[in-house]
């Protein structure tokens, strides 16, 4: 088989396929955002944005923006049918209140207990927080899409992070550009591996040691 | 009769001393009482504290505030960003203390602070730089630390309509911290687009009940 590593679009497509009817998602900036492009049209998936839109609909198109309608990046975006607004912390009760079914988010490091980085780079002094701490250990799932390590090579899956905590045991899944890897309380377990890839492969990349799953299977992009 | 609307908003915010702690409502631009901040500016109060998400962009909002050293700290939960060059630049130098605070953990301790709650106790930035010097403890089998309460000595907030009590509707996510910023300040002033008579809000649909509000202004949109 040809070795083929996912894109980013194929990532989002992914994740997409995880998603039921009826859940609420919030979906953070990056490779998340891609992921609505991907769902049924009639699977009624709820977005839940930060700032207090709950229903949150597609990009706003030219001549209908409201500069009051905007998404978690400020961007003009549109609202559904059902759809309504909440206060902040409203909206963050929802969050840190376990009503958000997934959060799909970025992540910069991923550890072997699920702890996660992802709001600021290693030995800066300045970084921004917004909702990625409350967002990370409220809603019911954490799904983390990310390349399975850094432009330069460096490796995201790590033992013990050393960026800048977000939150501590809240990931359940991780998805790269190479693998699907659940975090589990016996470790990460490999349940899907991108195509033409051997095990062997993945585990260079990846610093706590897999444990291949039963069913393990190719991801079908 | 009650009336709480001002015609000018340099007078709504005239008796605004240096050092005065005041929550600025708005997420990015949306909900931002952006007049109300230019007449701030205009009157000249320095050494603010400032509560607000977002640093201001550009040289918008808050942003004109921190060009011109008026605030001496900001509370926030998102000061790096691109557009916001003003507040970096200024932080960078040493000119402004920052308390980075997470979005939750923000609009909560504003909340508390307009309910009557000192502090309490959330999971929140448990294990991260956040709970430094904070207390943390096991509640019901969940790691917690302790965050307290934030109130304003004043609250600029942002609202669609006003009846002349203050009874407040919002835009959309316009809405955002304006409502609880609107509780937690001692002084509320809202900035709005349009005043209705009294009556005239479903009251099944007021966001902000009046008691929450000291003065209303109607934006004049210049």
């Amino acid at each position: 088989m040809e070795k083929r590593k996912l894109t980013r679009e194929q990532i989002a497509q992914r994740i997409a396929r995880d998603l039921q009817t009826g859940d609420i998602v919030n979906i953070g900036i990056g490779i998340p955002v891609l992921v609505s492009n991907y769902v049924a049209s009639d699977a009624e998936i709820i977005y839940h944005s930060e700032q207090g839109v709950l229903g949150m609909g597609k990009k706003a198109k030219p001549g209908e923006e409201d500069p009051d309608l905007v998404n978690a990046s400020k961007e003009p975006v549109t609202l559904v049918p059902g759809g309504s607004y909440s206060h902040s912390a409203d909206s963050f009760a929802m969050a840190r209140g376990k009503h958000i079914d997934v959060a799909i988010l970025g992540g910069m490091q991923v550890s072997e207990k699920g702890d996660l980085a992802n709001w600021k780079v290693k030995g800066v002094k300045l970084g921004s927080i917004g909702g990625a701490m409350d967002i990370a250990i409220g809603a019911k799932k954490i799904f983390i899409a990310m390349t399975h390590t850094s432009k330069s090579g460096e490796i995201k899956i790590v033992n013990q992070l050393d960026y800048p905590v977000t939150a501590l045991h809240c990931v359940n899944r991780i998805y790269t550009d190479l693998a699907v890897i659940d975090v589990t309380r016996d470790g990460l377990i490999l349940k899907e591996i991108a195509p033409g890839f051997t095990i062997e492969e993945v585990q260079e990349v990846t610093e706590p040691k897999l444990i291949k799953a039963e069913d393990l299977k190719v991801i079908e992009v | 009769m009650i009336n709480k609307t001002f015609d000018s908003i340099d007078d709504a915010v005239a008796d605004i001393a240096d050092g005065s702690t005041i929550l600025f409502g708005g997420f990015g631009g949306a909900g931002v009482a952006y007049e109300s901040i230019l007449a701030l500016y205009r009157q000249g109060a320095k050494n603010i504290i400032g509560v607000s998400n977002n640093p201001g962009y550009e040289h918008e909002g808050i942003a004109k505030l921190i060009l011109h050293d008026r605030l001496s700290k900001l509370m926030c939960s998102f000061p790096n960003n691109k557009q916001s060059y003003v507040f970096i630049e200024k932080y960078n130098q040493g000119k402004i203390d920052l308390e980075l605070i997470p979005q939750g953990t923000f609009a909560e301790r504003i909340r508390a602070g307009g309910a009557g709650i000192e502090a309490f106790f959330t999971p929140t930035g448990v294990g991260t730089e956040v709970a430094i010097g904070k207390e943390e403890r096991e509640i019901n089998g969940v790691t917690c630390i302790l965050e307290k309460a934030i109130r304003g000595d004043y609250a600029f907030v942002k609202a669609k309509k006003a009846d002349r009590w203050g009874n407040l509707v919002y835009n959309k996510s316009g809405r955002n911290f304006n409502p609880v910023m609107a509780m937690a300040g001692k002084i509320t002033i809202a900035e709005v687009d349009e005043i209705v008579e009294i009556g005239e809000l479903d009251p099944e649909t007021i966001v902000t009940p009046g008691i929450f509000v000291q003065r209303i202004v109607k934006r004049s949109g210049l």
